[in-house]
């Protein structure tokens, strides 16, 4: 696997990593019911959205390019 | 003599050598990583109850080294898109950006979350003596609330020569807020935050203490996987970094002159490494700052 595979592998990860830690912080939340751990989760979540665009940038700028094989 | 395809694809595996090269070495990183996360989540099913931590270590903190791995990656492949593009202004501008991230996290690590554990102190009790620091261990309130027992008391210690002085009889611990207000509705929950240790002062016999250090690998099977993991992780880290620093150096900049395709391919190397790395990473900061 070349770097480009690996690293849309990388960010599928880290969008499901991104997405765990707002389901942590909701179930946190729920727990401590502290509103800094809702602000966690609402970051994370946009996190998750901003890597889900980033990926797809990416994937088509490497097409574009051609460096995707 | 020249190294053969180090460019050119093998025609026998399609690939050139350093790519078969990293993969190997990965499955290599895989299998040990493999072993030691394994050797975490058996130890941590197989801990009494009370004798694993839960929810100690800094999750914004941990967080913020998380979205800096995550940044460094892109950056990284973005040096490695611009070489491809033949623009090296911008390979140097990404690659600079790649090491600070792996600087600014080995920072936070070594000057930030490390020594702060190497200042706090922990001793668990004896069994025969959790009685008698009630006041501190809160276990009649645990066992109304149906909660796992207490039977450490944490902080900072005050006299820290009573770890070497068999003379010195006590320990003098600032207490951690769940041993200074231990009924306390708002202790029973872990804070995932760092809260710092009360002015209150609490004396424990050594002779009533089964083990007491500060919290170090030695403490607990949990610091014991906690700094190994993290440590390798980190030793990991640097290791990219130097090479990183390298392959930013101006000696980079004559083989880019030379044949830039040759620095791309190990660009693309180091990369695939580093993106190892950050993967590791992707599962310690869960497995050991949220879960």
């Amino acid at each position: 696997m070349s770097l480009k595979g690996f690293h849309i592998v990388f960010i599928v990860f880290s969008t499901l990593l991104a997405l765990s830690t707002g389901a942590w912080c909701v179930w946190v939340d729920l727990v401590e019911g502290a509103p800094v751990y809702l602000a966690g989760a609402i970051a994370s979540f946009v996190c998750a959205i901003a890597l889900v665009v980033y990926g797809v940038w990416f994937y088509r700028k490497m097409k574009r390019l051609r460096i995707i094989t | 003599m020249e190294i053969p395809y180090t460019i050119s694809t093998r025609p026998d595996t399609g690939l050139w050598n350093a790519k078969i090269g990293i993969w190997l070495f990965l499955a290599s990183e895989v299998m040990l990583f493999g072993g030691l996360f394994s050797a975490y989540v058996f130890l941590r099913l197989d801990a009494p109850p009370g004798m694993w931590p839960h929810g100690l270590l800094n999750v914004p903190v941990g967080t913020m080294n998380t979205a800096i791995l995550i940044m460094s990656s892109v950056t990284v492949v973005l040096a490695w898109a611009a070489l491809k593009m033949r623009k090296y202004r911008a390979y140097w501008w990404y690659m600079l950006a790649t090491i600070l991230c792996g600087v600014i996290f080995l920072t936070v690590k070594l000057v930030y979350e490390w020594p702060q554990k190497f200042e706090h102190f922990g001793g668990y009790i004896k069994p025969e003596a959790l009685e008698k620091y009630e006041q501190y261990l809160g276990n009649k309130h645990t066992a109304e609330k149906n909660l796992p027992p207490r039977l450490e008391i944490t902080g900072h210690l005050h006299n820290r020569e009573a770890l070497s002085n068999p003379n010195i009889k006590e320990y003098e611990v600032g207490l951690d807020p769940v041993n200074a207000d231990p009924a306390n509705p708002a202790m029973d929950r872990p804070h995932f935050l760092y809260v710092p240790p009360t002015e209150k002062i609490g004396k424990i016999d050594k002779a009533d203490v089964e083990r007491a250090t500060m919290f170090l690998p030695t403490h607990s099977a949990y610091f014991a996987s906690y700094f190994t993991i993290t440590g390798l992780h980190g030793l990991h880290v640097l290791a990219g970094v130097l090479v990183f620093i390298y392959m930013w150096l101006p000696v980079s900049k004559k083989l880019y002159q030379r044949n830039p395709e040759h620095l791309a391919n190990r660009v693309e190397v180091a990369g695939l490494f580093w993106h190892f790395v950050d993967l590791v990473w992707i599962f310690v900061f869960p497995l050991f700052y949220l879960l």
